[in-house]
């Protein structure tokens, strides 16, 4: 038996600055994995990553990501994407562009 | 040190006007992802988890205060106002922007510094003795060697898709401070009859499969050697295992052919391209060396450097911890410790990089050195100059006396920067360096390698920490494994695995606790962590991990 599918998120960087971003329901990519469309059946996910995959004048290296529904939208499942969606746990500054 | 020549500069120019295009090609939408990725890596820029990095090379490890004033001026201007000094010699920016990597570029270049083979399959920065043409226990300056193998591998066009990629190390003195025996080839040189010879190791290498180099040739006479080198990539390019990248580097194919099968083939190769070096890289050589001649000693009084030693504890701790001792008696080594307890190891802001640049201008004739432990050396610092070197050290956060300590730690940037980390390095790192600032026990412990990688690949070469702390993911979570009783210095070893791992909130103390344990289990102070372990085995250092009285109680 096929194992059930589990929530994703599309997770990528983004092309200039690099930054953490994922996919919108609305095809527009976000700083915010709270405003990310969460996919919640296979097919669906197939066709997000073929979107995804013809971004690349905005996005590096899309992939799914475990995510499930958190309070006010998607949340990372697993540590790894909590730390794209956090930021380094250590103190680093800020980006330029973000100051 | 070393000056680029004419040609260095075109050629590093050109890179730069071409990788301009490319990353122009790539932002307009000419060039695909899987097109840009080789092209940006062979420019060593990299894509982490939140941002690009850019690995910046420096040349076994020298740079003088032009070249780290500009690096602070990269940091600030482009990046986040600091950079982090890594084991390889390296320095990494972790926050570049893709448009502005070519203006980096630029600026490096200004100051004969690039990118160049920091990533990919090719044959990386050459790393040597960060105490090079300083160090009193050395028999030869490694520099000019570890410049013309720059010179040799850079842009060299057989190897530029090398099975996997390739380092090379080298040192001059028996202490071995390069850990020369975790390359693909480690160079030691030692004198035979009055001559000078290269001891060749080939096929160390951590990461997945860790393993300690191997001697391929026992003394090398000198003038063989860049044949010997041709003819050991040159075999390794032929044999290494193209079809599968985890089984490609030179160790495994010294593993699987036997040391004794690759040595009679490298020499047969060797004997084949010999007549092709004729004696050029020789006559190079020769050039090379007067750009590495020693500067001139200042002769004037130590008396201040006795004074203050006599006068002021903190100075004299400090002095006892992060000196070395120099060839000229009136001066030393001084390793400024980037490890402030409950700092990021490695990590130097542009402020501090700037103070470290004046103090070389001003005290050390111009030259910084970049250590294996992610540490920043003023080679020449005449003794009367210490004290006010301390005093400015001490204002900027710098004069921590912990080198070679428990908080003098390795740590790889793990799952805070690393797409490929398992699980987070810096914070166990700085978590085990507050414990033990906190118990006041770090000059009592003594000598202490720790040190941590955040996955299998071991860039912070916790195989050959004393003790080597491994992060991991087990079950959804940061997990840590311990290993005992590694060595990265002249008889290196690899540690053992103790047991189960650690989770994340429970590997500083159980660190802390073995530490504690070492104290109870010491014949004498003089005997080293990493001595004590040999001596006793594993057993009561597992005892104090996992906790003795609870196995005894359930047997
Ligand atoms: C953050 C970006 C980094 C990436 C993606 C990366 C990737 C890798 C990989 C994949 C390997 C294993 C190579 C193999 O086994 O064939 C490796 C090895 C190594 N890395 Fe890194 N690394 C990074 C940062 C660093 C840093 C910051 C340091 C220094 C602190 C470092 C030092 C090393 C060393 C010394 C090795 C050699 C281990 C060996 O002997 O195989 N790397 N790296
Ligand atoms: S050891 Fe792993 S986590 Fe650490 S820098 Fe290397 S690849 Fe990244």
């Amino acid at each position: 038996m096929p194992r059930p599918f589990t929530p994703k998120v599309v997770a990528a960087n983004a092309l200039i600055e690099g930054d953490a971003v994922w996919l919108t329901a609305d095809d527009d990519w976000t700083r915010d994995i709270t405003k990310a469309e969460l996919v919640e059946d296979e097919a669906h996910a197939a066709l997000r990553m073929l979107f995804a995959d013809s971004q690349a004048d905005k996005v590096v290296g899309p992939y799914l990501a475990d995510a499930r529904p958190g309070p006010t939208g998607p949340a990372p499942a697993h540590f790894r994407e909590a730390y794209r969606v956090s930021g380094p746990s250590v103190l680093a500054a800020p980006k330029e562009h973000e100051l | 040190m070393y000056d680029y020549n004419d040609f260095d500069r075109d050629f590093v120019a050109r890179r730069v006007a071409q990788f301009r295009a490319q990353v122009a090609r790539r932002i307009d939408g000419s060039l695909t992802e899987e097109e840009f990725r080789p092209l940006r890596l062979m420019n060593g820029l990299y894509l982490q988890l939140h941002a690009y990095m850019l690995r910046v090379a420096i040349p076994y490890g020298t740079l003088n205060s032009a070249q780290m004033r500009q690096l602070a001026m990269i940091a600030e201007r482009w990046d986040r106002g600091y950079g982090h000094f890594t084991t390889r010699q390296n320095i990494q920016f972790n926050w570049p922007r893709l448009v502005d990597v070519p203006d980096i570029l630029d600026a490096l270049a200004e100051v004969g510094l690039h990118a160049i083979q920091t990533s990919g399959n090719t044959i990386r920065n050459v790393t040597a003795d960060p105490f090079a043409g300083a160090a009193a226990d050395e028999i030869a300056d490694p520099r000019p060697v570890a410049e013309l193998i720059r010179q040799w591998s850079t842009d060299h066009p057989e190897f530029q898709f090398l099975p996997r990629k390739f380092k090379i190390a080298v040192t001059g003195s028996p202490a071995d401070r390069a850990v020369t025996a975790a390359h693909d080839i480690g160079l030691r040189i030692i004198e035979r009859d009055g001559a000078r010879h290269y001891q060749v190791l080939i096929g160390g290498g951590l990461g997945r499969a860790p393993m300690i180099g191997k001697v391929l040739h026992e003394a090398l006479p000198e003038a063989d050697l860049l044949p010997y080198l041709e003819a050991v990539v040159g075999t390794w390019n032929l044999l290494g295992r193209r079809d599968n990248k985890y089984k490609a580097r030179i160790k495994i194919t010294v593993h699987e052919q036997g040391i004794d099968r690759i040595r009679t083939l490298v020499q047969e190769e060797f004997e084949r391209i010999r007549p092709d070096f004729p004696g050029f890289d020789r006559q190079i050589l020769a050039q090379i060396e007067h750009h590495f001649a020693p500067p001139r000693f200042a002769r004037k009084s130590v008396v201040a450097y006795e004074a203050a030693r006599a006068a002021d504890p903190v100075f004299r701790a400090w002095a006892d911890t992060n000196l070395t001792e120099h060839r000229d008696p009136d001066h030393a080594i001084v390793t400024v410790s980037l490890k402030k307890h409950g700092a990021i190891p490695g990590d130097a802001t542009a402020a501090q990089m700037r103070l470290l640049a004046d103090l070389a201008k001003a005290h050390g004739h111009d030259e910084l050195r970049i250590t294996q432990s992610q540490n920043v050396v003023l080679p020449h610092v005449h003794k009367a100059d210490l004290p006010a070197i301390h005093a400015v050290l001490r204002g900027a956060g710098l004069a921590t006396a912990n080198i070679g300590l428990a908080s003098d730690i390795i740590a790889c940037p793990g799952l805070d920067y690393c797409a490929l980390a398992t699980a987070r390095s810096i914070p166990v790192a700085q978590g085990i360096a507050r414990a033990i600032e906190a118990l006041k026990i770090e000059h009592e412990v003594g000598a202490l390698e720790i040190k941590i990688s955040g996955c299998i690949n071991a860039c912070g070469h916790h195989h050959v920490g004393h003790i080597g702390i491994l992060g991991l993911e087990r079950g959804g979570v940061e997990t840590y494994q311990v290993t005992l009783g590694g060595d990265a210095g002249p008889d290196a070893a690899l540690g053992d695995r103790t047991g189960p791992g650690f989770a994340y909130d429970q590997i500083v103390p159980a660190i802390e606790r073995l530490i504690l344990a070492y104290l109870d289990l010491r014949a004498h102070a003089e005997e080293r962590f990493v001595d004590a372990y040999r001596r006793l085995g594993a057993d009561p250092f597992k005892a104090a991990l996992y906790g003795a009285a609870e196995k005894a109680d359930a047997a």
